[in-house]
């Protein structure tokens, strides 16, 4: 039978709040102010916290909730919501069998601490997201960039870097990228080798 | 120089000596000391006694350009003689930009994308974008579909493990098994080519199912194949698993505990040549694995030996996956509902797969639009990679060839 349009649209998954659960209120009860909000989505619990206490929070969930295992560090750009990137962190506990995700907003330019001496594991994750997005991590024991190079102008996974790169001042083959060109696909100078 | 090591040993009175070659004697025996001490400590770590080499430290770049980095990889390498103080691994060489291509495509233009990271093993990667996609809608796959993505799965799991036993075994100086392993390998590659018409960069799954129904016959030679594998796969055990030469190379090297594991993020079979039993395909179970048979092998002391030793029980056991689906399989439906403009929830998720590396997940941000806003794969290999300083410090310049061929990475998938 097909179904309605109202009906599909009910029929789509929705976040629930999600601050009842056990390990927010064990957050909330170990570290006061620092949960900003809940949810729960698709079975995955989010938790969005406050950005200064985010070692902190680490910290817990390891040694409290049990959460041994990070899984990843990431960061999403909003490019025009105030304060404009969450970095986003996953973690995994090998005793409950589940994951959480954790999350909290940070400002252009503002300093995040580092969970790389909570997490060994949180250290190359910190330095992708430095180089892919320019978050700078707080107390990283060696905040380099990773997969570009160092020197390389910009951060790639930004929202107003240009997909077809930029000129990076590398003249890595002059005979056909004249120097200060790069290989955007936009430059009039470009010989086409057949 | 020759006053200086007189001097050093103080057989020559000072005021015979200038003072340029009291300089010089006290810059020798300081560098004398600070080797006895580098010497004592590597062999403090390795537990052998210092030797000649033990007395000059430098730096050496391994790769980017060296066959047995398996790409390019870069590993600047802090050695004392033989012995490696500190090795710096150096990544990016590989980087396209895929998670920034993601954001430009719509949801299903994404799947050929994942076959470029991990390019030995694409059905995994295209499994995991798929799963993450498929929760972030609500979608369920159709018994059939959910069938041959298992089978496609562990055939992949097959054949990324034996490019890995037969590459490490000639890193390391054992030949005779690439060959062996690489014609099972070009069996699997056969079947894939006729399911999908590619080899390698497969794109063999699809939002909510599969692109095909298989090919009149497929199953039959598959199944004709998973019987013959077991009896190969003992070929291949008889020419490494007693080999005295394999061994020496192999056991004691690289140790690592489970505990050390897990703070490290180490999946896959890693974890597993530790004592941790842990396999995605057990703990949270995706598709069918749920009722299948099969078991999640373990060794315990994590060292390259037991990480070998795991892998090949882990084909052993892909052998059993797939014939447990092939009995299975019931003639159905291949793809889901899903809508025709895939515009999912403004919602984020993330979901992961066992590939043959470890832990592979794609984190996805949802919009509300028909272009993911931001995807993020969380990459086995680079995660694995990253503990490659920990393994090979005070081991020999030659362990960390075994090394990079134990952690299982592919650079396609490290610098995506």
């Amino acid at each position: 039978m097909e179904k309605s349009p109202a009906e599909e649209k009910k029929a789509r998954p929705e976040a629930t709040d999600a601050s009842g659960h056990p390990w927010v209120e064990s957050l909330r009860a170990a570290l006061p102010d620092t949960v900003v909000s809940a949810k729960s989505f698709a079975g995955q619990i989010t938790v969005v916290v406050q950005k200064d206490s985010i070692a902190r929070v680490a910290r817990h969930l390891k040694d409290a909730e049990d959460f041994r295992y990070c899984v990843d560090v990431t960061a999403v750009d909003w490019k025009t919501r105030v304060p404009r990137f969450d970095v986003v962190y996953h973690f995994y506990s090998f005793s409950k069998n589940a994951r959480i995700r954790v999350k909290c907003a940070a400002a252009d330019g503002e300093e995040v601490p580092s969970i790389a001496s909570v997490f060994l594991a949180a250290n190359w994750c910190e330095r992708e997201t430095w180089d892919m997005f320019g978050i700078s991590f707080s107390g990283h024991p060696d905040l380099r960039r990773i997969l570009t190079w160092e020197g390389f102008k910009g951060h790639p996974l930004r929202k107003d870097f240009p997909l077809e790169g930029i000129d990076t001042g590398a003249a890595i083959y002059p005979e056909e990228w004249p120097e200060g060109g790069g290989p955007s696909g936009k430059d009039p100078n470009r010989k086409v080798v057949s | 120089m020759e006053a200086a090591l007189r001097a050093a040993a103080g057989t020559m009175s000072d005021d015979k000596i200038s003072q340029a070659e009291k300089d010089e004697a006290a810059y020798f025996a300081e560098r004398a000391k600070a080797a006895a001490a580098r010497a004592a400590e590597a062999s403090a770590v390795t537990g052998t006694p210092p030797t000649l080499f033990d007395v000059q430290e430098m730096e050496l770049n391994f790769g980017p350009q060296h066959p047995s980095t398996h790409g390019v990889l870069r590993i600047v390498l802090k050695v004392d003689g033989e012995k490696i103080l500190e090795a710096k691994p150096d990544v990016g060489y590989l980087h396209r930009g895929t998670e920034k291509l993601f954001e430009t495509e719509t949801y299903p233009m994404g799947v050929p994308h994942t076959d470029r990271m991990d390019y030995v093993a694409a059905a995994t990667n295209n499994h995991a974008y798929c799963l993450t996609i498929e929760k972030l809608l609500a979608v369920e796959v159709p018994r059939r579909a959910q069938l041959i993505r298992v089978i496609l799965d562990e055939l992949q799991r097959l054949s990324s493990h034996l490019v890995w036993l037969g590459t490490s075994g000639i890193d390391l100086g054992a030949v005779t098994p690439f060959w062996y392993a690489f014609r099972e390998r070009e069996q699997i590659l056969d079947f894939f080519e006729e399911y999908c018409g590619a080899r390698l960069t497969l794109n063999c799954m699809r939002i909510g199912g599969l692109p095909f129904d298989l090919t009149p016959g497929w199953t039959e030679r598959v199944a004709e194949f998973v019987d013959d594998l077991p009896a190969r796969i003992d070929e291949y055990e008889q020419l490494l698993t007693d080999n005295r030469i394999w061994k020496k190379r192999t056991v004691g090297i690289g140790v690592i505990s489970g505990e050390e594991c897990i703070e490290w993020g180490l999946t896959g079979p890693v974890i597993r040549a530790s004592g941790v039993e842990w396999d995605l395909r057990r703990a949270q179970p995706y598709e069918c694995y749920e009722e299948l048979d099969f078991v999640v092998p373990t060794r315990q002391n994590g060292d390259t030996y037991d990480r070998y030793i795991v892998r090949v029980q882990e084909m052993r056991q892909s052998v059993r996956i797939v014939r447990q689906c092939l009995e299975r399989l019931e003639p159905g439906e291949i793809r889901g509902k899903v809508p025709r403009v895939i515009k999912p929830v403004a919602e984020e998720v993330y979901a992961s797969v066992e590939s043959p590396k470890g832990e592979l997940g794609f984190y996805c941000v949802s919009n509300g639009s028909n272009k993911p806003y931001r995807m993020h794969v969380r990459p086995p290999s680079f995660i694995n990679l990253q503990a490659l300083p920990r393994l090979a410090k005070g081991h020999l310049v030659s362990d960390l060839v075994a090394l990079i061929g134990t952690i299982d990475i592919v650079l396609g998938e490290v610098d995506r």
